[in-house]
């Protein structure tokens, strides 16, 4: 005997369920976020017999954090909030005088003879104590970051029209196409070269 | 009349629920492709400080993570109330980075070996002591880019 009409339906009342415990399990086992910081590079192991280099007692910017969390800057006591102006005028002080191999054409700060030559001779020299609060030291770490983004975004409009920390972004993005990392690259290395960071960690000591 | 009498009668029609799963599997979809698995669970406080100038971390694959921080609660009895750290799912020494740097190095394919990043995920109340001692542990291995994890927002919050 054949059979007649369709075959009954299958009941996909269930699917709803079977989709929100899927869900629900994803929910529970990622994560949305991504991770951002701030970058930086360690100094490598230096062996022990090279000698260190010799650098002018003006083009370092001392800051030494203490267990408390206050600041020595220039062996002054400094709120942290003056200090990305403080770091920035010292930067951009440019101190050599025009005609010396070390003028510096583009800087725009108070041209002391006491404070740094050239931004590429300037060293940010970071010192904290053991029991300095971490928290205080990514602020510190911050506004000296902060410091160097801030010249050169200055930098970049001027010759670029258009913000460093912009163009660094979109050339560490791994979705921008090749031709114009090309020439983002160049760019973004010759406003670097005008501010390298150059910034010193000493090892931190427990005597203080 | 008798037509409208009627109809009254048949009370509410059902929701028709056919495309509900459809719905659900759309928000399952999006979920799968914006998020990432969680790859180890936490046995320290994690409250990372604040910072502005961040950079993105943007290659999951090329990132070796190390966290740091009091640990939580149910592990104080145990591990004490200093700052410890957590290298994968075990509390760990200063001395032992060096190592677990290594193997994790190891693990990456070849050509992603000397582009690794090393995140530091460190509670904002952690001193820097044992920083120090961790970064002085990476110098030693030439793991010489590391990426101080943070939130966005101000950094002077940290201060409080």
């Amino acid at each position: 005997m054949p059979r007649r009409g369709a075959p009954p339906e299958v009941n996909a009342g269930s699917m709803a369920d079977i989709a929100f415990l899927l869900l629900i399990f994803f929910l529970v086992t990622t994560t949305i976020e991504t991770d951002a910081g701030l970058d930086r590079m360690l100094p490598p192991i230096e062996p022990p017999t090279e000698a260190p280099p010799i650098i002018k007692e003006k083009n370092i910017f001392t800051v030494n954090i203490n267990r408390n969390g206050q600041l020595l800057v220039e062996d002054e006591l400094t709120d942290i909030k003056s200090l990305r102006e403080k770091a920035i005028a010292f930067l951009d002080n440019g101190g050599a005088p025009s005609g010396s191999p070390d003028y510096c054409s583009y800087c725009k700060g108070k041209r002391l003879s006491d404070s740094s030559d050239n931004p590429t001779k300037a060293i940010i020299s970071l010192k904290n104590d053991r029991e300095t609060k971490y928290g205080t030291y990514i602020t510190v770490q911050n506004e000296l970051v902060g410091a160097y983004n801030e010249l050169r975004n200055r930098e970049a409009q001027r010759l670029y029209k258009r913000d460093f920390t912009d163009m660094e972004a979109e050339y560490l993005n791994p979705e921008t196409e090749s031709s114009r990392k090309e020439d983002l690259k160049e760019k973004v290395k010759r406003i670097q070269e005008l501010f390298p960071q150059k910034l010193s960690e000493a090892e931190t000591d427990s005597s203080n | 009349m008798s037509k409208f009498a009627k109809k009254k009668d048949a009370g509410l029609p059902a929701v028709n629920t056919a495309s509900l799963p459809d719905i659900v599997f759309m928000l399952l979809f999006f979920f799968m492709t914006v998020t990432v698995m969680k790859d180890n669970t936490l046995k320290v406080e994690n409250t990372l400080p604040n910072a502005s100038e961040t950079k993105k971390l943007e290659k999951k694959d090329r990132v070796i993570y190390i966290y740091v921080g009091e640990p939580t609660s149910q592990y104080k009895a145990q591990f004490g109330e200093e700052a410890r750290i957590q290298l994968n799912d075990k509390f760990s020494s200063p001395n032992e980075v060096g190592d677990y740097i290594l193997q994790e190095r190891a693990k990456k394919p070849q050509e992603l070996q000397n582009v690794l990043t090393t995140a530091l995920k460190v509670d904002k109340n952690a001193n820097m002591g044992l920083i120090s001692d961790i970064k002085q542990e990476l110098r030693k291995v030439n793991a010489l880019k590391v990426n101080y994890t943070t939130y966005d927002g101000d950094a002077f919050n940290n201060l409080q």
